[in-house]
């Protein structure tokens, strides 16, 4: 069931599109990546799901409900741009931020002390902002952005500041939230955490929406034809062997053992391959090389660039 | 409405826990109270006294001069060459020379002084030199006493009043008209300034900080701006509440203190009459302090008070609220604080010109100029209030109190188009144009 419905969004500002006809559906209780090159029209899509701003046409839903009549205080927001006044008190600060979301003052002191246990900043709550750390002001601001218990979380770049300790520290919080049923949408170029954390993405590259899909669909698609093989035998017999159905990616060699990465042409299968290269060698080991996430933002952007040029 | 609450009660109570605050409201009223004080404490404690000899070669001048508090004369019996020579062996400060000739050429009187005397000393030496003569050559033409020009001398105070349609008079007393609404202007002129600028630092620092998008995630920017607006505002009226209450309680001590030495030096004054040979019958020239302290106290009550500080806190408020969100505007526009001079100047030139213009509405609070500027929005809150204590026919008050209503909500409406779409603007450097585009994005 869908949680979060984008449906056909475009915007644009002056002389140039942020977003055109975009639409992904977000699942509910999913974390859900939205990728793209810096530029791409991200920070629009999330300010407009944010109701910061408004499309020119298209809808947002939640839960099937047009956007614009639900609360705010439904969704939690770490923007990436993020800042705090800094002359105020810690405590005060979060205290007033949770109740501009809607909490009542009783229940945000409670929730914040908790959340001010969880991540070290107890002790923290009657100094001035300007006197945290970098890491301990990101901390502060994860904090208000999910003490409201919001339904939906949209964090841009939450790890940007954080050392690995820290970085382990709220990925863990946001996999617990999301446990308990918060949707996420989470907004990065770390492909890394995006496969370690993702169930779907969608991937936005000049204004428009090019990929999206669950993790293992996509890389289901891009792995379909390329395969690593590990071998014994003569390495220009295998060449000669393998030429006409595919493309020699990379290989490496040490004594006797060659270690290739091909890429199948067209319509040829791994069995066709396989037939026409194992009288010439002894396979040790054959596997389709999976993609990374950083492959595949580089590689999907890439084709669609080229398309975009021809 | 909750939420612009919240935002009030952030923006108003930030500021006033502010060491900044604090000491202006502290020194506000000290600065205040000195500049009212200061000058009567000055004349009271004058210790810098001319001592005048009076060197009157016709004997007619003998006991004309009066001594003043910073003024001595000392009529001397020596001639003009030998006073000359030993002028500065003596304490003298200065000899009036009234020659034998003077009643045919007055022309020829000097006064020779080591101290340059005041104007004031001066008009006074010509004013009493001149009405001698003149009683003299009446007295003499056509053959009266003295005493007997003195009685038909009258003693002049001209009370204005000012007549309304509806046949009330009213006593006025046009100086302190003009420096109750003089200061009453100038309140506000450096009111709005000092504000606004807060309005638009506000803005910026949220902008700068980032802080922004956190918050309108939660609420609408015009709540945002809306709120910061008015919190400044009721900042400002806590400053001004306090200055005024702190400040009549050092004028009031120090008003205390004050009459009671002026008492003293009176006394000393009238002890040293005492031993001077006077005609009983001549009457008091000038006025004593007591007289003015009880005719200003007298005054102070035909002022309308309560109307002044309604008027006050209407135009304070309404000139705050128009200013400010242009100034809120402006903040949404830029990037820091050195990019908002281009901005700054369409702004600033309407408040200024009012204060300029403020001079010549006192001269003359009734004319065109005056009416005219006193309606229009961006300067009636200056100008009207200069024109209030000397009494503003009620139509003209309402109109321009309603006009400066409907602008400031027109203002806000279009300063809050502007300041949603330029609050998320970073890094660039924004034109009219541009801002001219913003007023009309779709929300």
């Amino acid at each position: 069931m869908s949680f979060l419905s984008v449906n056909q969004v475009s915007k644009q500002y002056d002389d140039h599109i942020a977003l055109s006809e975009v639409s992904f559906e977000v699942p509910r209780k999913s974390i859900f990546g939205l990728l793209g090159p810096n530029g791409a029209g991200k920070t629009s899509l999330i300010r407009i799901i944010n109701r910061i701003t408004a499309p020119d046409s298209g809808m947002v839903s939640l839960k099937g409900k047009d956007l614009s009549l639900t609360d705010t205080s439904l969704i939690g927001y770490l923007p990436e741009e993020r800042g705090l006044y800094k002359k105020m008190k810690v405590g005060e600060q979060a205290l007033y931020l949770s109740m501009l979301k809607g909490m009542d003052k009783h229940d945000a002191i409670v929730e914040l002390r908790k959340w001010f246990e969880k991540l070290n900043l107890e002790g923290w709550w009657n100094k001035p902002v300007e006197d945290l750390s970098k890491g301990m002001a990101q901390k502060l601001q994860f904090i208000v952005t999910v003490v409201h218990r919001p339904k939906l979380l949209i964090l841009d770049e939450p790890f940007s500041g954080f050392d690995p300790i820290n970085t382990r520290l709220i990925k863990e919080e946001i996999l617990k939230l999301n446990r308990k049923g918060t949707t996420v949408i989470f907004s990065t170029h770390n492909m890394e955490s995006v496969e370690e954390i993702c169930d779907r993405i969608a991937l936005i590259n000049k204004s428009k929406k090019i990929l999206e899909g669950s993790l293992g669909e996509i890389k289901q698609n891009f792995t379909a034809n390329k395969i690593r093989l590990q071998f014994k035998g003569n390495m220009i017999a295998f060449t000669n062997a393998m030429w006409t159905g595919c493309e020699l990616l990379s290989s490496s060699g040490e004594k006797n053992i060659n270690t290739v990465e091909i890429k199948l042409r067209g319509e040829v299968t791994k069995q066709q391959m396989l037939q026409a290269v194992l009288p010439h060698i002894e396979l040790i080991s054959m596997n389709d090389v999976v993609p990374s996430m950083n492959d595949i933002f580089i590689e999907a952007v890439d084709q669609y660039n080229q398309q975009g040029n021809e | 409405m909750n939420k612009i609450r919240l935002i009030i009660s952030r923006e108003y109570l930030s500021r006033i826990r502010k060491r900044s605050f604090i000491i202006m409201t502290i020194l506000g009223p000290l600065l205040m109270a000195a500049i009212m004080i200061v000058p009567v404490w000055l004349s009271l404690r004058d210790v810098d006294v001319q001592i005048i000899q009076v060197v009157d070669e016709t004997y007619a001048f003998y006991q004309e001069f009066e001594d003043k508090s910073t003024t001595m004369f000392d009529y001397s019996e020596e001639g003009i060459i030998k006073a000359k020579a030993e002028f500065f062996n003596t304490n003298y400060t200065a000899i009036l020379y009234i020659p034998r000739n003077t009643y045919s050429s007055p022309g020829a009187i000097r006064l020779f002084h080591k101290k340059q005397p005041s104007q004031r000393t001066l008009n006074y030496i010509n004013n009493t030199i001149g009405n001698v003569i003149e009683r003299d050559r009446i007295r003499i033409k056509y053959d009266v006493k003295i005493s007997e020009l003195k009685a038909l001398k009258p003693e002049i105070d001209v009370l204005t009043i000012s007549l309304d349609e509806s046949g009330v008079e009213e006593e006025s007393f046009a100086m302190l008209n003009m420096i109750i609404g003089f200061s009453g202007a100038i309140l506000i002129y450096v009111f709005i300034f000092l504000y606004g600028v807060q309005v638009m630092r506000g803005v910026i620092e949220e902008k700068t900080n980032r802080i922004i998008e956190v918050i309108i995630s939660s609420v609408k920017p015009f709540q945002l701006m809306l709120g910061k607006i008015l919190g400044i505002a009721l900042v400002g009226l806590t400053q001004f509440l306090l200055w005024v209450m702190l400040t009549s309680v050092i004028v009031g001590t120090a008003q205390a203190f004050l009459t009671d030495s002026s008492k003293k030096i009176m006394t000393e004054q009238q002890r040293m009459e005492a031993f001077i040979p006077e005609d009983a019958d001549q009457a008091p020239v000038g006025r004593d302090p007591e007289n003015i302290m009880a005719e200003l106290n007298q005054n102070l009550e035909l002022v309308n008070f309560p109307l002044l500080f309604f008027c006050f806190v209407f135009y304070f408020l309404g000139g705050y609220l128009l200013y400010g969100a242009l100034f809120a505007a402006i903040g949404s526009a830029v990037d820091s604080e050195a990019d908002t001079q281009q901005f700054m100047f369409p702004i600033t030139v309407p408040l200024i010109l009012a204060f300029v213009l403020a001079q010549s509405v006192i001269a003359n609070p009734d004319g065109a100029l005056a009416f005219w500027f006193s309606i229009i929005p961006l300067t009636s809150p200056i100008i009207m209030m200069v024109r209030i204590p000397f009494g503003v026919h009620y139509t003209e008050v309402l109109l321009s109190m309603g006009l400066l209503i409907a602008t400031f909500i027109a203002f806000t409406w279009m300063a809050g188009r502007i300041y949603r779409t330029g609050i998320l603007m970073y890094g660039k450097k924004t034109s009219y144009r541009e801002i001219w585009k913003w007023l009309f994005y779709r929300e």
